[in-house]
């Protein structure tokens, strides 16, 4: 079998949970970090109806958005540029850094100061901009304790979930020149702020992402509690934000619902602190605010979901990590476990798209079908329904039309083919048929005790005494 | 080809799935309380109250010396003010010597350093508000800088109680935001934090460890 000599990705992410799951103090933060965030989530969907009507009103504006995808991202090109927003266009990770290492060229910039954004870490934006020699900071402050670890976010919304106020005093003492241990969680922040706010006032470029943007005002919004994002697009000469090309939608009003559904769902907030709504430039007599906004829309494999009626459905994601929160695998194996950018649910179904199905189907399989994500979903994705579906889709036969994706197949092995194309070869022909079953039906002794997974906490499936024709022939008169 | 052209070409190449436009506006008028003023009043200084800002009652006439005894009892020693604005020139004319009054008059080049460690506090005007949220709405401009409401660490907000609307859809409509928005628009609910260290919460992330509000109420509202 040729995929023999590759790394195998199933046996890689087996590894990874298993080390994830011995981890018994890691996976004590999970836990109370998900209970933490399920019990904030809710407190704040108390009225059933109102959730339930929410959820609908949020997942037809998401629709309806991905409906129009093509013309609103035109439309938003033209009102952006209107406003004096430059446009730009990646369809993957490479030509996405390319444009902004050319914008840093020609602004000259050796500093940038980063607001959250998961689209920039899809990207690797950071290790891009180093190998330029261009310093790329992490600002909002689970990211910078994880990029000053070395280490990834092990979540889409709180990236250092995964580390206790220990683990993060003893990493300020060994990285910052001055500090002195403290586990004291507001001084921890103050010193975060401390070194931060010289970095803001010292970059020459703010990277942000873009929660949604609004193609009839050109406007980019971003939701966020610390303020880091506002300085990120604020303080710097020139603002880059970076986005999937889903992130738009139609009309103004149709942030309000999304807004209200993202916050509530992510972490059980009302509101954030901030809603920062960007749709301009620096304009003549304005005294602060980047004189360059860029936006560059990545495609990275989306279109591809897009091309499909019910992979596209996964589209409909703003981000909110809920999937992820009541998720009995994330709670168990935590974010690093996965490999991906993204974890949990969303990661399963969207990893593949962007970085092909070979590298990233047992993903799909990391699911009990339990449903928790589909219930909470604050725009219905029906995400067991796309995770059986690209179960199917890594066990297809290549160049059949089940194998509709880049890396159909990838889980398919020689032995399951050969299985199956017998099994074709048999439902095919009566008398090869007939002759089978007989043989099964009379060898079931021989059936094997081992089957694999099934046998783990099943006992072993025999074929039964009588064939099924069998019986019906004795039931006739 | 472009990436533009190719990214687009994938997307019109896919299956049209028409949807229709979901009605936002009869969604919110369905669930909008029905509130008169003091209502929205209450509700708004509950949520902001609830983020941990502060909300005082004042008047037209009373708010500078309100503001004054707050900066006092917080010893701050200056306050950075927009340019052109009335309630600027209210302060400026008392002649102040603490807390300092510092006009953001130049753009934030030529003084990015003493703003970011030397300014104490700041005062802005806010556009209106949201009571079902507990948010202020501010439209920084050319006169009141995007930065007033961001690097202080200390933020007063002067609001009139009138302008608060009962939730940001029906602020958006009411102002007619999508016949265009400025540079930057904001919501803010309360002072900045954070929740990234072990889920514990703190305040005075990045922006301002304190936010104050000074709710104007006109001659016929006061609750």
């Amino acid at each position: 079998m040729s995929q023999m000599a590759m790394p195998d990705p199933a046996s890689a992410f087996r590894q990874r949970s298993r080390s994830a799951v011995d981890d018994s103090a890691q996976r004590q933060n999970f836990r109370s970090a998900m209970d933490y965030l399920q019990a904030k989530r809710r407190t704040q969907f108390p009225d059933e109806q109102e959730l339930v009507g929410l959820r609908d009103l949020g997942e037809a504006i998401r629709r309806y958005s991905l409906a129009n995808l093509p013309r609103l991202l035109e439309q938003l090109e033209q009102n952006l540029t209107a406003n004096g927003i430059r446009v730009h266009w990646a369809e993957n990770a490479e030509e996405a850094n390319a444009i902004a290492l050319a914008i840093a060229r020609r602004v000259e910039a050796r500093r940038i100061v980063k607001g959250k954004s998961m689209v920039s870490e899809e990207i690797g934006f950071n290790h891009a901009m180093q190998a330029a020699g261009i310093e790329a900071l992490e600002s909002d402050m689970g990211e910078y304790i994880v990029q000053l670890a070395g280490e990834t976010p092990s979540h889409i919304i709180m990236p250092a979930i995964h580390k206790t106020k220990q683990a993060i005093a003893a990493l300020f003492v060994e990285k910052i020149p001055g500090v002195e241990y403290t586990e004291d969680v507001d001084a921890l922040i103050q010193i975060g702020r401390r070194v931060l706010r010289r970095k803001f006032a010292e970059a020459d470029i703010g990277l942000s992402g873009v929660n949604f943007a609004v193609a009839e005002t050109g406007t980019l919004c971003l939701v966020e509690n610390e303020g880091n994002g506002r300085m990120c697009t604020t303080v710097p000469r020139v603002h880059i934000a970076v986005t999937g090309i889903e992130k738009v939608v139609e009309k103004l009003e149709h942030v309000p619902p999304l807004f209200s559904l993202l916050t509530r769902s992510a972490t059980g907030q009302a509101v954030t602190t901030y809603l920062n709504l960007i749709s301009h430039p620096r304009q003549p007599g304005e005294k602060d605010g980047p004189e360059e906004v860029h936006l560059i829309l990545i495609d990275n494999g989306r279109s591809q979901a897009y091309a499909d009626a019910q992979l596209r459905t996964t589209l409909q994601c703003i981000r909110c990590g809920a999937c992820m929160n009541h998720c009995p695998v994330y709670a168990r194996i935590g974010g690093h476990a996965y490999g991906t950018t993204y974890p949990g649910p969303i990661g399963a179904i969207v990893s593949p798209h962007m970085l092909g199905l070979a590298a990233t189907y047992p993903l799909a399989f990391a699911s009990t079908l339990c449903h928790a994500c589909v219930e909470v979903c604050p725009v219905r994705i029906p995400i067991t329904d796309l995770l059986i579906r690209l179960r199917n889709e890594a066990q297809a036969q290549p160049g059949t039309v089940n194998a509709s994706l880049r890396g159909s197949g990838a889980a398919r092995t020689a032995l399951v083919s050969a299985i199956w194309n017998a099994w074709a070869l048999i439902y095919s022909r009566l008398g090869l048929y007939c002759l089978t079953s007989w043989f099964m039906s009379r060898g079931r002794a021989l059936s094997p005790i081992e089957q694999g997974a099934w046998t783990r906490s099943r006992t072993p499936l025999t074929p039964a005494p009588r064939r099924l024709r069998d019986l019906l022939k004795d039931r006739r008169p | 080809m472009s990436a533009r052209e190719r990214i687009l070409e994938r997307l019109r190449a896919a299956p049209s799935l028409p949807e229709v436009l979901p009605d936002v506006a009869g969604w919110f008028a369905a669930h909008r309380r029905n509130e008169d003023l003091a209502q929205r009043v209450a509700r708004l200084r509950s949520g902001l109250e609830g983020y941990h800002a502060e909300v005082h009652d004042t008047t037209d006439a009373d708010w500078p010396d309100l503001l004054l005894r707050i900066a006092a009892t917080k010893h701050l020693r200056n306050l950075l003010i927009g340019t052109d604005t009335l309630h600027g020139a209210t302060l400026e004319a008392r002649a102040l010597d603490t807390p300092q009054l510092v006009p953001y008059d130049r753009s934030i080049e030529s003084w990015r350093d003493r703003l970011f460690d030397a300014i104490d506090a700041s005062l802005t005007l806010a556009r209106s508000a949201i009571a079902d949220t507990g948010s202020l709405i501010l439209w920084p401009d050319a006169r009141e800088p995007r930065l007033m409401s961001l690097v202080p660490p200390v933020h007063f907000v002067l609001l009139d109680a009138a302008t608060i609307h009962a939730d940001f859809h029906s602020a958006m409509v009411a102002e007619n935001w999508q016949a265009g928005l400025p540079t930057n628009a904001l919501l803010i609910s309360g002072p900045s934090k954070t929740a990234d260290i072990q889920q514990t919460l703190a305040y005075g992330a990045h922006g301002p460890r304190e936010l104050i509000v000074l709710l104007r109420h006109g001659p016929g509202d006061m609750a």
